[in-house]
């Protein structure tokens, strides 16, 4: 049992990781046409997540695997019953990286202009798919006995599901902006600074409206927190996290209003998933075919190896990620291999 | 046409496009870590200046293996999810330790890589490297051995809790080493390197062609036809032959539909080129008479077991699998020749670079290895059909019953047309950087003053830049 949790544990810390790092260059690909006023703009942008967003994007594959590994019928169900939202999530991490990729390697202004978009656009995209996802793990999906379900993509999208889509494409451009403000100088830098505030203050008020709209309509979800008074910690410390941003950034100190947008992101997901534990998939058909952290994970002996796995290589993990970070800090400085 | 096929289809189309790129990394990685040796033994600047210029195109190979990759992943999930259900407790382990030993080590230093030319001195950039192609090999490792508990699945029981039979783990040593994984991962590992290697050589050949970066074109021919050479010989006397041995020891049917043998016989011959009737249970071609008992068993006179020791309904499509299986082999023979002239003409005073017609062959080599690679991995995928986990699981019962017609028909059409589009400006881009050509040798004075050990990195405030452009 303690396995188990402890998997589910380490699940969210990865998709934690996954949203805090994709999702500032997530949110940079967002504000890429609001912010950037010329060519020079849009390649420093792309140039402040070129050495990284790779690296980003491999916390999805780690996600995906250590999902498939420790929870393979969530896995499976989930995956296959989103079958259609799951191909455009494909086509847009597709697209998103060969944008990156191909942007700067032509000087044609329609050339650069086509990829811009398609960069754009596909960052959008991953943010609106995976928090509509995200919406209907949490409403509960239509799970008949063997675990199958299959949902309608225009059912996906429900108002609960959109709702928190946009307050996904908010939280990461925030998440963005404030990453960017290591990263750029002069009038770009100036436009990034005054966007932040406003788009805070809207993220606050849409964050705190779902956050009411989750917990009344779901009684279950309002039950386990009653249960389980600790876990309340977990938004309060959000709110809390955001207040000391705002404050941050008032102050100037960009940096650790950066730790702090971090710190929300990991939190909110924690109170989605102390919310919903020990359920990972809810049926709507009958809560007897709830896929949970028992019924739905893989054998203790399969647990343990992979335990060990992420005991070993989980330090390596964050260490390098963290040179990697310290190594590229700084302003952005256009060279030959830049994107 | 059922579901069934169409999973079959995407699976194997995304698949295909997807491994064009891995072996082009895993070999070009091995060249660029020649490179960087070369690079802070000798400080020539021609070897940065090679370093530069093929980073650029790993970069681009690698985002698209990234890109691809993550489908691969995906897929189990949405269009296998019985099978995932089945595995997970297996097959889903090893991707994820995947995940966690290799595409994180490649994610974290690829920036470095890719950047590195200048921010980082001759040694740290050797190191990162190091790091990134050490991670791109892990990850082959355990995706060879997730794919090989697929042919020869072992370590493990079935039970049933509720949701239909599921395989449990029983020795994790077991299903890492399965009997087919050793010389499966060489096999694929060589060949990567010979794919790796046929890049260079064929960019290499084109600049001697066209008369243009000369003196780099020869160094890079210098650096990838011994690796070209070598491993192509040892493919076929070594690793290949050592699978075939697997494969005959362990998969019997595989190896009678690679070979089209229907009747068990001692003195079994290997076809060099033919063409296989399974309805009338005939092979005719080309053949060499009792090579194949000799290559699998060391004995001419050994029996090798035909398919007629298997039910019908368990044959894969014999007629596929053996031309498919054929035009590896043949291709992985004419790349010993092709190794053993271009070495040839080398050694007989430098002649190789005046041979247009080996130059021109040398040119076109990355396209028949890369064709070599996904035939052979073809091979390996059709024969073990109709299973998907061999003699354990079979394909019609691993894909998802919740997906429809409609959306798989849905999903190709999509994937063909992105990948098609991706395809064409990969190539554009790829041409374009090849024509363009090496950089101008950097300033040795520049390359001096770049961080070159840990210590320098950390230390220094901020970071040495060029300049913009």
């Amino acid at each position: 049992m303690w396995l188990q949790t402890t998997w589910f544990v380490l699940y969210i810390f990865i998709i934690s990781g996954y949203a805090i790092l994709d999702g500032f260059d997530l949110g940079v690909g967002m504000l890429s046409p609001i912010v950037a006023r010329n060519d020079r703009d849009r390649r420093i942008l792309l140039n402040a997540i070129g050495p990284v967003w790779d690296g980003n994007e491999v916390w999805l594959v780690l996600g995906g695997g250590a999902l498939f590994a420790a929870f393979p019928v969530v896995y499976a169900s989930l995956f296959s019953g989103f079958y259609l939202a799951m191909m455009l999530v494909l086509m847009v991490l597709i697209l998103r990286t060969v944008a990156i990729e191909f942007r700067s390697k032509r000087p044609e202004a329609w050339w650069r202009s086509l990829w811009d978009w398609i960069f754009t656009i596909s960052s959008y995209g991953i943010t609106i798919l995976l928090g509509v996802a995200l919406g209907n793990v949490i409403l509960g999906v239509a799970l008949d006995q063997q675990g199958n379900m299959s949902v309608d993509f225009l059912d996906l999208l429900n108002p609960y599901s959109l709702a928190l889509a946009l307050v996904s494409v908010l939280m990461f451009s925030l998440h963005g902006a404030i990453f960017l403000t290591q990263k750029t100088t002069g009038e770009l830098l100036e436009k990034i600074k005054s966007l932040i505030p406003k788009l805070l203050i809207t993220f606050f008020v849409l964050m705190t409206a779902l956050i009411a709209w989750t917990l009344l309509r779901d009684e279950q979800f309002t039950q386990n927190f009653k249960d389980r008074p600790w876990t309340a910690l977990f938004p309060i410390l959000a709110f809390a996290s955001i207040a000391a941003s705002w404050l941050l950034v008032r102050r100037g100190a960009y940096l650790s209003a950066l730790l702090a947008s971090a710190t929300m992101i990991a939190l909110l997901l924690g109170a989605i998933a102390s919310g919903m534990y020990p359920v990972m998939l809810r049926s709507t058909t009958n809560s007897a075919y709830d896929l949970t952290v028992q019924n739905a994970s893989a054998a203790n002996e399969t647990l343990m190896v992979m335990f060990v796995f992420a005991l070993m290589g989980m330090p390596f993990v964050l260490l390098y990620t963290a040179g990697v970070y310290f190594f590229f800090r700084g302003k952005v400085e256009l060279d030959d291999e830049s994107y | 046409m059922s579901v069934e096929d169409l999973h079959r289809i995407q699976f194997a189309l995304t698949v295909t496009f997807h491994f064009i790129f891995p072996p082009l990394s895993l070999g070009l990685g091995l060249i660029l870590i020649i490179f960087g040796v070369k690079s802070v033994r000798t400080k020539d600047p021609k070897w940065r200046q090679l370093s530069t210029f093929w980073v650029k195109i790993y970069g681009l190979i690698f985002s698209l293996g990234i890109a691809t990759g993550i489908v691969q992943e995906f897929e189990f999930g949405t269009n296998w999810s019985r099978y995932s259900r089945f595995v997970g407790n297996i097959f889903g382990s090893l991707l994820a330790a995947e995940g966690i030993f290799a595409f994180m080590l490649e994610g974290g230093f690829l920036g470095l890589m890719l950047f590195g030319g200048t921010r980082l001195g001759n040694r740290m950039w050797l190191f990162a490297t190091t790091m990134v192609v050490t991670g791109a090999t892990f990850s082959a490792f355990w995706i060879v051995m997730a794919n090989s508990w697929m042919q020869t699945p072992q370590g493990f029981e079935i039970r049933d809790v509720g949701r239909g039979p599921q395989a449990f783990m029983t020795s994790f040593y077991d299903v890492v080493f399965t009997p087919s994984f050793i010389p499966r991962i060489l096999h694929v590992i060589a060949a990567s390197w010979i794919t790796g290697s046929s890049l260079v050589l064929s960019v290499g050949a084109y600049y001697l062609l066209k008369k243009r970066h000369v003196e780099l074109a020869k160094t890079m021919i210098r650096v990838a036809l011994p690796v070209f050479a070598v491993f192509a010989v040892m493919q076929v006397a070594v690793f290949g032959a050592n699978q075939a041995t697997q494969v005959a020891r362990d998969q019997p049917a595989k190896l009678a539909a690679m070979e089209g043998l229907y009747q068990t016989e001692s003195c079994a011959p290997m076809f060099l080129l033919g063409w296989t009737n399974p309805d009338e249970e005939k092979t005719t071609g080309v053949h060499i008479p009792c090579l194949l008992s000799l290559l699998t068993t060391n004995s001419f006179d050994a029996p090798v077991t035909g398919l007629e020791a298997t039910p019908r309904n368990d044959w894969p499509n014999v007629s596929v699998v053996f031309q498919v299986y054929h035009v590896m082999i043949n291709l992985g023979m004419l790349f010993v020749l092709i190794g053993l002239t271009a070495c040839g003409f080398w050694i007989w005073k430098r002649k190789i670079w005046n041979q247009r017609w080996l130059l021109w062959v040398l040119v076109s080599s990355v396209v028949l290895t890369e064709i070599a690679t996904i035939t052979g991995w073809w091979t390996a995928e059709f024969s073990r059909q109709p299973w998907i986990v061999w003699q354990v699981l079979r394909t019609e019962d691993a894909y998802s019953p919740n997906v429809t017609f409609a959306q798989v028909v849905f999903s190709i059409a999509m994937f063909v047309v992105l990948y098609i589009v991706v395809f064409i400006v990969f190539l554009r881009l790829l041409d374009r950087r090849i024509k363009e050509g090496p950089p101008p040798p950097q300033d040795s004075e520049e390359t001096e003053s770049l961080p070159d050990s840990f210590g320098e990195i950390f230390r220094r405030r901020s970071r040495v830049s060029s300049g913009g452009k």
